[in-house]
């Protein structure tokens, strides 16, 4: 186990760093800067504001600075939203695009292990069929198809719940649908298939040689080994869930960290975009080395 | 799967054909005919916000959507058929190395990068898909680099470099035919990955740019005006839908019949 951390940790490490030189150089190279307005500046003021946000430095020099700042967890100014800095709008905004996450997370596996779990109970019976068929078009259903229909369906025909915005818990019950909905299709793909395949081994055999019933050794002997495969798909998950926010936080009209993202990213909000790159790719680290200690705990092989 | 592949046939007729067969082009204006229902006399399908042919539109959206696609597909498949077959092919440290450098990249929210490369580079068609392309490559890689390795200790690979062929023709003229088959099938399997990438970065404005359009731009179109004109929504959608599950149906089935 300490092994399998330790490899991870090797590899992690060095990707955030390059995520880090790469966005950073990228953002340097790009054409166009922040005060490229309709109105082109006079020179002096474009000369202080360059100097203010340290961008005569040489190359190497404001690298070392962005990620001296960053330790610190400062991001500096937003160039677009002049009165926030980059932190103020990730502090305001990760909570929301956290908890949409993390309650589309919950959601997906409720469904996705649950359908999984209905699905297997008799392979290759019609309910089986009919299960796997909506997984597969769940599964393959871009968030930004589902999003619109549900507001459509239940916000503006039915006015069951508010279309966008976010105020009381109601109006995060549809993004949050909308989110976990296809990670819930995988799920219940991978359930399903870890569940045939623990369903075939021996120590499944034997429970049932012992007279326990079905419920019982689906849920106690198969399902653990069976979500080997689900653990494996906890990184990939994460890494979708963090991108199908951006699109749902733009929808519902959200104030995550999502929407920030795609406005900086329309603005080049070089700041912003390095800001939101860097923790949603270290969010996704940390996503991947979580999922690894799950699957050592389910699968002891794996432990080495 | 026989369903599956009809109807990616019929969609990519359809956007191929289509548009010169019907009345109005994609960006022509009908101003008599301004957010029509669909079967309106003229616009089977409707028509958009500012009087557009939806059937149109969705038709030369789909077009582009797929050309995206299948160029990004391309652009993925010549590099990672590259790094694979040399990675494999040249073992040891390099192998090790470049391997290593798949596995850090894989690590990578993909997305949040193309998009860096759109907001670094401008919003262009051909940075649409050489973006996508150059971060859809990895598996293939790993794919390509698997096959690559267990067909080096083949025999005829060693009879080919017992007779002295170069590596570099060993690899294109050994190597390379012998992988296509896998390669083919996860080709099929990222389109569908590359249809979803073009068309989330067009819905959020950064993709393709109007007055082109694109099923992800469509799909935004009709997200805008879905409590006036729901069909805006639902046509370009379902095709969207349509394509991604059917490739991907096709892709799978593909890759179980090649793998097992």
């Amino acid at each position: 186990m300490p092994h399998l951390i330790r490899r991870r940790l090797m590899t992690a490490l060095p990707t955030l760093a390059a995520i880090l030189i790469l966005s950073f150089l990228l953002m340097r190279v790009a054409p166009g800067g922040p005060f490229d307005g309709e109105r082109p500046l006079d020179p002096e003021t474009r000369a202080a504001l360059v100097t203010a946000y340290g961008l005569d430095k040489p190359l190497p020099a404001q690298l070392a600075l962005y990620v001296g700042r960053i330790a610190h967890g400062d991001f500096g100014p937003s160039l677009v939203y002049r009165d926030f800095t980059v932190t103020d709008l990730v502090r305001q905004g990760l909570p929301v695009s956290l908890t949409l996450g993390a309650l589309a997370m919950v959601l997906a596996l409720v469904i996705g292990v649950g359908v999984g779990l209905a699905a297997a109970i008799r392979p290759d019976g019609h309910r089986d069929r009919a299960w796997m068929l909506i997984m597969t078009l769940l599964s393959a259903m871009p968030t930004f198809v589902t999003g619109p229909l549900l507001a459509l369906i239940f916000a503006l025909s039915l006015q069951w719940l508010p279309v966008s915005g976010l105020e009381g818990p109601s109006s995060l019950i549809l993004p949050v649908v909308a989110l976990a909905l296809p990670v819930a299709g995988a799920i219940a793909k991978l359930t399903r298939a870890g569940l045939a395949e623990a369903l075939a081994q021996d120590h499944v055999r034997t429970a049932r040689a012992r007279g326990l019933s079905p419920l019982r050794v689906l849920i106690v002997h198969a399902l653990k080994p069976a979500l080997v495969p689900v653990a494996s798909y906890a990184g990939p998950a994460a890494a979708g869930l963090l991108t199908g926010a951006v699109v749902i936080e733009t929808i519902f009209a959200l104030p995550g960290l999502g929407r920030y993202f795609v406005q900086g990213a329309l603005n080049r909000d070089y700041p912003l975009v390095l800001a939101v790159v860097t923790i949603y790719a270290a969010l996704i680290i940390l996503f991947n080395l979580f999922a690894d200690l799950i699957y050592g705990w389910l699968d002891p092989r794996a432990r080495g | 799967m026989k369903l599956a592949l009809a109807v990616i046939v019929a969609i990519i007729l359809a956007a191929l054909a289509g548009p010169a067969l019907l009345h109005w082009p994609y960006d022509a204006i009908d101003w008599d005919s301004v957010r029509a229902p669909p079967l309106s006399p003229g616009h089977f399908f409707g028509t958009d916000s500012v009087g557009r042919d939806l059937l149109a539109r969705t038709l030369v959206g789909t077009r582009i959507t797929l050309a995206v696609a299948i160029a990004a597909a391309s652009v993925s498949l010549l590099i990672g058929v590259a790094w694979g077959a040399i990675a494999g092919w040249a073992g040891g440290r390099t192998d090790e190395t470049m391997m290593r450098i798949v596995d850090a990249l894989y690590a990578l929210p993909f997305m949040f990068v193309v998009i860096l490369l759109m907001v670094v580079f401008g919003r262009s068609i051909l940075l649409v898909f050489l973006g996508i392309g150059a971060v859809e490559w990895l598996t293939m890689a790993r794919v390509v680099r698997g096959q690559v390795i267990a067909l080096k200790q083949r025999p005829f690979i060693l009879a080919a470099e017992a007779a002295g062929a170069r590596p570099a023709g060993i690899i294109a003229g050994h190597l390379l035919p012998n992988v296509a088959g896998i390669a083919i099938a996860y080709l099929l399997l990222t389109v569908p990955q590359v249809v979803m990438v073009e068309s989330f970065l067009s819905f959020l404005g950064l993709g393709v740019q109007e007055p082109l359009t694109s099923l992800g731009i469509l799909v935004k179109d009709g997200a805008d005006d879905m409590d006036i004109t729901p069909h805006v929504l639902l046509l370009p959608g379902g095709i969207l839908v349509a394509i991604l599950v059917s490739l991907t149906v096709v892709g799978e089935r593909l890759r179980s019949r090649l793998t097992a």
